[in-house]
């Protein structure tokens, strides 16, 4: 039997890539990065780096960087609460999760973007937990019926409480990351537990072009401390934040990337770290950011191929739409993008369920997402050898009535080779008609309430529980709250 | 220089801005000085323009970003030059109105803020610009001490869009809301939010804020 392919992408020539490599190298040398942090400075300092006499700017002699990619781990395994089940990030292997920190859902009785409750977030973390294609939680909403102080603490804990799945989130506030670590940690039973398991990955963004502001870069040192892998969000807007051409947005992404890299390697030698992005088009007209631009996505697709060649777990978010509501813009956008992070081996993707550039999330739209994520999943299988021969010994004894439904070949094969989807139409125009003209939208959105009928908390440990919610009240008292939202009795 | 000549430089000046070429604006203020010419006459007849067309190039949809911000980059330089001159003078150009802008403390963004800042500057009003990540209190106190006519105040998040309120009600409780006009934007900023947090304008990109503000200015001198 021959081996099968996984269908792949690569979007740069090989040339093209080492080319934008050197000059990354050449710009961390050379114009270096900024770098407001304390901290970090002197980790740089003492690592060899150039402080340079402004007292920010800080330049990367090219041994440091190949020291750091020698350093920093080329696979990372997360794990879900139970801690028995693992997931590779690494390899070609593709992780999706719903798009993060969303500041409006898209109501769809209402049909419009209102401010996310905790009800909502919790259903749709719920929601999120449910959903097989989705192998990682994000913190996709944030809450606004908690003070803006908490409100990154708060979306984890509701995280943690209501999925057993890994989850992707990050500090909006220094102080933060002190009470999502302990909340971690009572999860995970400790820090050493939380060190050889880990259960999130923690959003570092760098300022483009090339700076690292005080909360970013101590988010990366704490985490790389406790073994916590950070995901570096660089996010170069074409011609606005970065040069204007593809390749030299790139030029700047690969070296945003590995100049935290560098800071995490410093802090803590071997320090996971996910070579990632939301860089983007930026629309010249508008003054916008499309994450479902083509030319978004071609930018993730390179800097994935390139973060895949130096060796490092690979991120970005794509699988999204700019639409503002679930439209056929939305489908085609979060489609595209999904199938080509899907294509380019990306580790970690971050979209399903989001519109408006990274706004809003929709848990009608994370459904239909689902669909799509399974596509995709389907579409890197490939085709593979399952007979051999393939298919003559099939036609034997072939007669003018001849057909395949009833061949036992047939029923062994056909759940294996072709995916199942919930929420497509592929009926009949007169069923369709029957079941009263349903769009994939109204569809997706009665099977949301037929999910979350049955959602419950998935944290049953009552002594994790407790100490978690003592964890979140005590710092949601800092900041005036006397008690925290109540849970939703029903999430229907 | 007759009148012909001078509608030449002119036209030369308006070019210039059109096509965001600031070495020619620069060298062509120069010669106006040279030349001893009225150059509130220049500005108004020469550069002006210059920049209007602009304004109808990218609301033709002819002119994008890159157009729009070279232009107001360009008619700022040819000012630069012009500014000391008409100082030295004392014949001061009417500036319409002098505005303190900045983008909110707690955001870092500042590329709308900057946009809006030029294109206002082009359009010969007075700027103070704080940059950003700009505490409230700051906002304020430039205000009173440069006697403002308006604060403006960017927001590219939800949440520090938040302070673009807490500034309104920290003008009500030192009673000098009735001082200063607050025109509020930003990508989350809508007119609704504009509305609910009691500012007197908005503006959705860096054209309409300026036209709200002319709008603005033209009621207060009404008054």
């Amino acid at each position: 039997m021959k081996p099968t392919q996984r269908p792949k992408l690569e979007i740069l020539s090989p040339e093209l890539a080492h080319q934008i490599i050197d000059e990354a190298f050449l710009l961390l040398e050379r114009q270096g990065v900024f770098v407001e942090n304390e901290e970090a400075l002197e980790l740089l300092r003492s690592g060899g780096a150039q402080v340079q006499s402004n007292g920010r700017q800080v330049c990367f002699p090219r041994r440091l960087v190949e020291e750091s990619l020698h350093q920093a781990p080329a696979e990372i395994i997360l794990y879900d609460q139970s801690g028995s089940r693992a997931y590779l990030v690494g390899q070609d292997e593709v992780h999706f999760n719903p798009g993060s920190a969303a500041v409006t859902i898209l109501d769809w009785p209402r049909q419009e973007q209102r401010k996310p409750l905790t009800q909502d977030v919790v259903r749709f973390v719920c929601l999120a937990d449910k959903l097989p294609a989705l192998h990682f939680q994000s913190t996709g909403l944030i809450a606004s019926d908690v003070p803006e102080e908490i409100a990154d603490s708060y979306r984890l804990y509701l995280a943690l409480i209501f999925s057993s799945k890994p989850v992707v989130t990050g500090t909006f506030r220094e102080a933060s990351f002190q009470v999502m670590k302990e909340m971690l940690e009572v999860v995970r039973g400790g820090t050493s537990s939380l060190r050889e398991k880990p259960l999130a990955i923690f959003d570092a963004c760098p300022s483009p072009p090339l700076k690292w502001s005080r909360l970013t870069a101590q988010s990366l040192i704490d985490s790389a401390r406790l073994g916590i892998p950070s995901e570096i969000i660089s996010m170069g807007m074409t011609g606005a934040t970065s040069p204007v051409t593809l390749a030299g947005t790139l030029v700047q992404h690969v070296a945003e990337n590995l100049s935290g890299l560098v800071i995490a390697q410093l802090a803590q030698p071997g320090a996971p770290v996910i070579f990632g992005g939301s860089p983007s088009s930026f629309d010249m007209r508008q003054g916008t950011t499309p994450m479902g631009a083509i030319e978004t996505m071609m930018i993730d697709s390179a800097y994935a191929q390139i973060g895949k060649q130096l060796n490092l777990p690979t991120h970005a978010y794509m699988g999204l739409s700019d639409a503002k509501t679930i439209d056929a813009q939305a489908g085609l956008e979060s489609g595209i993008g999904a199938v080509l992070a899907a294509l380019s081996g990306i580790n970690v993707v971050s979209g399903p369920g989001m519109l408006d550039f990274e706004s809003c999330q929709s848990l009608e739209k994370l459904l239909i997402d689902h669909e799509i994520c399974q596509m995709a999943y389907r579409l890197i299988e490939g085709i593979s050898q399952r007979d051999e021969p393939l298919a003559l010994d099939l036609f034997a004894g072939i007669r003018p009535d001849y057909q395949f439904l009833t061949m036992e070949h047939t029923r062994r094969w056909y759940r294996e080779e072709h995916l199942f989807l919930q929420l497509v139409d592929r009926s009949t125009y007169g069923d369709w008609l029957q079941a009263g003209k349903k769009t994939l939208a109204a569809r997706a959105h009665e099977e949301v309430e037929k999910l979350l009928r049955e959602a419950e908390p998935c944290l049953q440990d009552e002594i994790k529980l407790k100490e978690l919610q003592r964890i979140m009240l005590h710092e949601a008292k800092k900041f005036g709250l006397t008690s925290l939202p109540a849970f939703p009795e029903r999430l229907d | 220089m007759d009148e012909k000549q001078k509608q030449q430089l002119w036209t030369k000046m308006k070019e210039a801005v059109i096509k965001g070429d600031n070495q020619a604006a620069v060298e062509l203020a120069k010669e106006a000085i040279q030349l001893k010419l009225d150059l509130t006459e220049t500005i108004e007849k020469g550069f002006v323009p210059g920049i209007r067309r602009v304004g109808q190039l990218w609301e033709e949809g002819e002119y994008f970003l890159p157009e729009l911000i070279s232009s107001a980059e360009c008619m700022k330089q040819a000012m630069a030059v012009l500014q000391p001159e008409l100082t030295k003078n004392k014949d001061s150009l009417e500036t319409k109105a002098r505005i303190v802008i900045g983008t909110v403390e707690g955001d870092i963004h500042d590329i709308g803020k900057n946009l809006v800042s030029s294109m206002l500057q082009a359009n010969g009003f007075e700027i103070i610009d704080l940059g950003a990540d700009v505490k409230l209190e700051k906002f304020i106190a430039t205000a009173q001490e440069k006697k403002a006519d308006f604060i403006c105040l960017s927001a590219l998040l939800t949440t520090t869009m938040t302070g673009q309120q807490r500034l309104i009600e920290m003008l009500k409780e030192q009673r000098l809301r009735e001082k200063f006009k607050v025109v509020v934007g930003g990508a989350p900023v809508t007119a609704q939010w504009a509305e609910s947090i009691g500012a007197d304008g908005y503006g959705e990109n860096a054209l309409a804020a300026v036209r709200i503000i002319e709008q603005l200015t033209r009621q207060r001198r009404e008054k």
